[in-house]
């Protein structure tokens, strides 16, 4: 990790990588979940892929993260036309924190694994910043539900990673605690490339700058019209309402 | 406190049967002697009980310590390498397959009379449990933290992902196995101490009986239940503080 970046908590990585996936194609039980599906992900931009349950989102996601589940392929590079392992960073929906280390292990643990220096410094920077300064050493199920996926926030931030891969990382919040959060992931997440799955469409709305959906099977990408304003949006805003409305329709659920 | 309450009522219901069937039976002491009889025994032989209950004392531990290691050091050899898998997993099943009581002759045979063999029977006996157990613990760590590993560091760090996470989230499952094993090492170090021995509790109880000191076998009994028991809590409560924390419960794949 450059010194710079150190220094800087939130530096914002100095060129945002474009993300490319071509020819995807998932295969589940002899059922062709998509086929030919091509993702282009815009680089600095937050962008939310929203679909139903059981679609292929996360499967598509874990391809991007490099997990590559059975049965699914495609050409996935980077901007650069490099392929983007260790330049992701990945936020599921479980916080994955680790139970027997206290809340700055966990937010260091990529280092560790790696066997590089650990910058607790900045690990105490980013946790001050997602508030929880004074839980550095509390052991994760000392904290509640949102406090610890702030915590897996602070982690997927430590990472310092152009790409951010995130699956329903605030599904299993109520609604307050996930506003919160979601404005918060919006400032802190600005300037990299982020993909954020999710099945509600207030979320995809509030946080996306671009916003994708998924649909049909063998599911097909189409691409929402952007909306104005900046994320995190309003829930009330009336252009969120009337894309909400859109989108209830494009789904067929209205 | 509550459970210690428990525990004594337990124990003085249990003390008062023992009595009742005495009284009731009308049984000679050679055949079973009172509570009252087997307390003076052990009051009188309190100095050589003591000694004896040292000796056995010290194999159960070392037989502990060291069954745990070679445990511990299978079920990584396990857990880290396919190929060891297919040779050493056949070996594992044996080892609890074959009685230990057939092997323990030949133990004394090649170990001799002293504490190796009765060693050798407590590493043994807990050898099993101590190996699946952790084993079991290492092959089933929650999918979604080696995700996290998998995409925080390159697939060549597969021994750092191995130490900061596969071990530490196994050692809930080497503490059951543990447990099974502190129960069962004082079985493993009285039988070796049955089929040859000079010293310790089994060896007492075997020269009683020869010598018809029902009393003094029942006080070697009960030195040894409370050795056994003793061991138990003692493990349990360390694990307990050891590990405080519990695995999360399996999750569900969402989508």
């Amino acid at each position: 990790m450059p010194p710079s970046s150190a220094a800087i908590p939130f530096a914002v990585p100095s060129a945002p990588l474009a993300v490319s996936l071509r020819a995807a194609r998932l295969v589940y039980g002899g059922l062709t979940l998509f086929d030919g599906l091509d993702l282009e992900l815009a680089g600095g931009c937050f962008t939310c892929l929203l679909g139903p349950s059981g679609i292929g989102k996360t499967s598509l996601l874990r391809l991007l993260a490099g997990l590559t589940p059975p049965g699914i392929s495609g050409e996935l590079q980077g901007g650069d036309g490099l392929p983007l392992t260790g330049r992701v960073a990945y936020m599921a929906q479980q916080d994955l924190l680790l139970p027997w280390l206290n809340v700055l292990d966990n937010v260091t643990l990529g280092s560790r694994l790696r066997g590089e220096r650990q910058d607790r410094e900045r690990a105490l920077r980013l946790l001050a910043r997602v508030g929880l300064a004074d839980y550095a050493l509390a052991r994760p199920d000392a904290l509640s539900g949102g406090m610890r996926q702030r915590a897996a926030l602070a982690r997927t931030l430590m990472e310092d990673r152009p790409v951010v891969l995130m699956d329903e990382p605030f599904s299993g919040l109520d609604a307050l605690t996930r506003l919160r959060l979601q404005a918060l992931a919006a400032e802190l997440l600005a300037g990299r490339t982020v993909l954020l799955v999710t099945h509600d469409p207030l979320e995809a709305l509030r946080l996306g700058e671009h916003i994708l959906i998924m649909n049909g099977r063998p599911a097909t990408l189409s691409t929402l019209p952007d909306l104005p304003g900046v994320p995190p949006r309003d829930p009330g805003d009336p252009a969120v309402q009337a894309a909400y409305r859109a989108i209830l329709r494009l789904l067929g659920a209205a | 406190m509550r459970g210690l309450w428990r525990g004594l009522s337990t124990l003085a219901g249990l003390l008062l049967v023992w009595q009742l069937v005495v009284m009731l039976g009308e049984l000679p002491p050679y055949i079973l002697p009172g509570p009252g009889a087997v307390a003076v025994s052990l009051w009188r032989n309190a100095g050589s009980l003591l000694g004896h209950a040292g000796v056995t004392a010290l194999e159960i531990v070392l037989g502990m310590l060291l069954g745990t290691l070679l445990g511990c050091g299978s079920a990584l050899v396990l857990g880290y390498s396919r190929g060891a898998r297919r040779w050493l997993l056949p070996v594992l099943i044996a080892s609890q397959a074959v009685p230990v009581f057939a092997i323990a002759p030949l133990l004394v045979l090649w170990l001799g009379y002293g504490m190796g063999s009765k060693i050798a029977m407590a590493m043994l006996i807990i050898y099993f449990p101590v190996t699946a157990n952790f084993y079991d613990g290492l092959r089933h760590t929650p999918p979604g933290w080696l995700d996290l590993a998998r995409v925080m560091a390159p697939a060549n760090r597969r021994w750092a992902v191995l130490r900061h996470i596969a071990i530490p989230a196994a050692l809930p499952a080497l503490a059951s196995g543990l447990r099974v094993a502190a129960a069962v090492a004082p079985i493993g170090a009285v039988l070796g101490e049955w089929v040859g021995s000079s010293a310790g509790l089994g060896y007492l109880m075997l020269h009683a009986n020869s010598r018809m000191q029902v009393d003094l076998m029942f006080a070697a009994l009960l030195v040894l239940a409370a050795l056994a028991v003793g061991l138990y809590f003692l493990v349990d409560a360390g694990l307990k503080r050891l590990l405080p924390w519990h695995l999360p419960i399996p999750e569900t794949e969402t989508d």
